[in-house]
């Protein structure tokens, strides 16, 4: 145990002593009571946070049981995410189709083959009320994994809010937003990284003045890490993507205390344990002495990283499945022990498609037992204090540094001047390929053993699962139904509104989610809305490098 | 002999490029001539490559499930123009989408986990074949 008497120990029991605890008894199966901490300060809830950001960790509240889904029609949606709040969800979480994704409408060309495949298609207001239909937005907190054309989903989801009854201080939730990341990984951009910056900031002063439950941007190297970067380039270009948003949004004049606090991270949890619970504890300790020593914050809250997490989707093998089980709950658990706020599971044939409604519910059941049934959640941080698991935290953390160090310089002193110009000379791509072929080499030659691909073969036959088939009436259904909208709307307001867009987009000194929620309301389309930007914006065309 | 020419392209909005980057260094260490066109390619832009490079090859990445669609409009694209280039389709296909892969015309197609060795030698005999 550690010195009662000294100020961080008495601190922290007082921040513990204060908090809320869930009516579970804190012992082990066994009947042995449990301290809710142990080893050293700083502790839990105490400046950097390595140990985590509350005092009393999951015995307040356990994560956020958050399942990511989207597919077919918003009805079909809809059907999901209502299954998913009866399970015992406690989130939702959107994932919207690759024409959506891109600010392409479901009867534009780029379209064809893509419309409902790999999440929900949503081209205008209508869809997004189907999408949300009888589901109470005062109740929920929703995330919605989108970059390019966040600012119309999130205009979308006001005026649903509207017509709903629900005012837009009481909408709660996230939008990915993310843009830099996109560039560098995930590849889903439409305008040039500038311009897309001064969007993502529009949306920063938007939700910081409106929405107060709103997180207006989720920093996210959960797809950078399915790229191919290694753990430690994860943590460190998410951050170093954390550093230049809050450099953007104090160039444009923001209080760091007031949106610091609203920013959360998004991070992927692999198969390597220990290097994993490693860099969720250094990513915290980074972030508040950063946000503390180089950006000023006083405000504790704007120095706390909060992070969603996603068990590694890049980890799931097609051969043998039901193995995935397996991964997804050792992976579960290192997120658990890295005292993640909130998680998805994936699910076990997401090697084949996306999945079925029993395969997402087996992941929900998989996380349920790492939070209920291994006491795992009964002590905070309980790693914390192991020589190895902190030599991990310091080593993910010196990695980082180094990063960062270098892009600072690439910025002459600027972060965020630095990330542009990774993204121009190509160095974060180039850093990420070589780090999955150098995966990719180490499976070849077998230095590495991944069970069912090159190794423990036996069985190997007996793949394809029973898959979620997406029909294809549904892009005829969608393009329909697109049209059916298009022909009910008052094209004079569209027009209107769109022009008003365009001529916001001209002058940087102008936010452009008012014109971008006015256009959704009368249905403007969400290409229309992309096109009435580009015509400003231009686009982003990408440098193949391999 | 000459070493085989294969150009890979993302076919579509699908912005999945860590698999088609990994093969496409599999195949150049292999001494393979790689051109890759990178992200947001059309069937045009493919077809004007393939012409371009006279290319033995195409292979193209799918992780977004529009293979059934977008394989099949290569494949009409390229007899538009009037080439006769085997289409290899790497990424998610499931296993049932396979037979309908094949009868349309696709070459191959290599799935996940699928080794070096096996994209290398896919590519060798599909080129042989045609």
């Amino acid at each position: 145990m550690v010195d009662p008497t000294s100020d961080a120990r008495a601190a922290w029991q007082a921040d513990y002593d204060r908090a809320p605890l869930r009516d579970v008894p804190f012992e082990t199966m066994s009947g042995v009571p449990l301290d809710p901490v142990h080893g050293d300060g700083p502790f839990p809830g105490q400046y950097p946070y390595t140990r985590g950001l509350h005092a009393a960790g999951y015995r307040s509240r356990l994560w956020t049981m958050r399942m990511f889904a989207g597919f077919g029609t918003a009805e079909d949606t809809n059907a999901r995410f209502k299954e998913l709040l009866r399970a015992g969800g406690t989130g939702l979480s959107t994932a919207f189709d690759m024409p959506t994704l891109m600010g392409r409408d479901s009867d534009s060309p780029w379209a064809l083959g893509e419309v409902g495949r790999a999440g929900v298609a949503v081209d205008t207001l209508a869809d997004m009320e189907d999408l949300f239909a009888d589901i109470d937005l005062s109740t929920v907190s929703t995330s919605m994994t989108i970059n390019g054309p966040a600012a119309t989903l999130l205009a979308m989801y006001v005026a649903v809010g509207e017509k709903t009854g629900v005012a837009r201080r009481d909408l709660a939730g996230t939008i990915q937003n993310d843009i830099l990341k996109e560039y560098q990984a995930q590849k889903e951009y439409i305008y040039p990284p500038r311009p897309s910056m001064r969007l993502v900031t529009d949306m920063v002063k938007f939700t910081t003045a409106e929405m107060p439950k709103w997180h207006p941007i989720s920093i996210s190297g959960y797809h950078i890490r399915e790229a191919g970067s290694t753990a430690a380039q994860e943590l460190a270009f998410t951050l170093a993507n954390g550093f230049a948003y809050v450099e953007a949004a104090i160039a444009a004049g923001e209080d760091i205390d007031e949106f610091g606090r609203r920013l959360s991270f998004f991070f992927n949890s692999h198969t390597d344990f220990f290097e994993e619970i490693g860099k969720f504890r250094a990513a915290r300790r980074i972030w508040a002495r950063w946000m503390k020593e180089r950006y000023g914050a006083t405000d504790e809250r704007a120095m706390m990283c909060r992070f969603h997490t996603q068990t590694a989707g890049v980890s799931l093998t097609a051969q043998q499945p039901e193995v995935n089980i397996a991964r997804v709950a050792t992976q579960a658990l290192a997120a658990a022990l890295g005292g993640t706020q909130s998680l998805h599971t994936d699910s076990f044939d997401e090697a084949h498609a996306l999945p079925t409604e029993k395969a997402a519910r087996i992941a929900l059941r998989t996380q349920q037992v790492v939070a209920h049934e291994l006491g795992v959640t009964n002590v905070v941080d309980p790693l914390g204090g192991a020589p190895f698991v902190e030599w991990m935290t310091d080593e993910m953390e010196r990695q980082a540094e180094a990063v960062f160090a270098h892009l600072d310089e690439l910025g002459d002193g600027s972060i965020l001047e630095g990330v542009y110009a990774g993204i121009d000379n190509g160095y974060f791509v180039g850093e990420i390929a070589d780090a999955a072929y150098r995966f990719e080499r180490e499976v070849n030659a077998e230095r590495r053993i991944i069970v069912g691909v090159n190794a423990f073969t036996d069985g190997d036959e007996d793949t394809d699962p029973n898959l979620l088939r997406i029909d294809h009436a549904t892009e005829e259904y969608q393009r329909k139904r697109l049209d059916a909208v298009k022909k009910d709307r008052d094209q004079e307001a569209v027009d209107t509104a769109l022009a008003a867009i365009t001529t916001d987009a001209a002058d940087s000194n102008v936010n452009l989610m008012p014109s971008i929620i006015e256009a959704v309301r009368v249905y403007a389309t969400e290409e229309e809305v992309a096109m009435a930007m580009e015509t400003v914006f231009g686009t982003h065309v990408e440098t193949a490098i391999v | 002999m000459t070493p085989p020419r294969i150009v890979l392209a993302k076919l579509g909005l699908d912005g999945h490029d860590r698999g088609i980057k990994v093969v496409a260094r599999m195949l150049r260490d292999a001494g393979m001539e790689v051109i890759y066109l990178g992200l947001r390619q059309t069937t045009d832009s493919i077809v004007a490559a393939v012409e371009q490079e006279d290319a033995d090859a195409i292979g193209l990445s799918m992780h977004n499930a529009g293979h059934l669609t977008l394989g099949p409009a290569m494949l009409a694209a390229l007899d538009t123009a009037e080439l006769d280039v085997p289409v290899i389709i790497g990424g998610i296909v499931p296993d049932a989408d396979l037979p309908i892969l094949h009868d349309a015309g696709i070459a191959a197609v290599l799935g996940p986990g699928a080794s070096a060795e096996e994209v290398v030698s896919t590519v060798r005999r599909v080129v042989a074949d045609a």
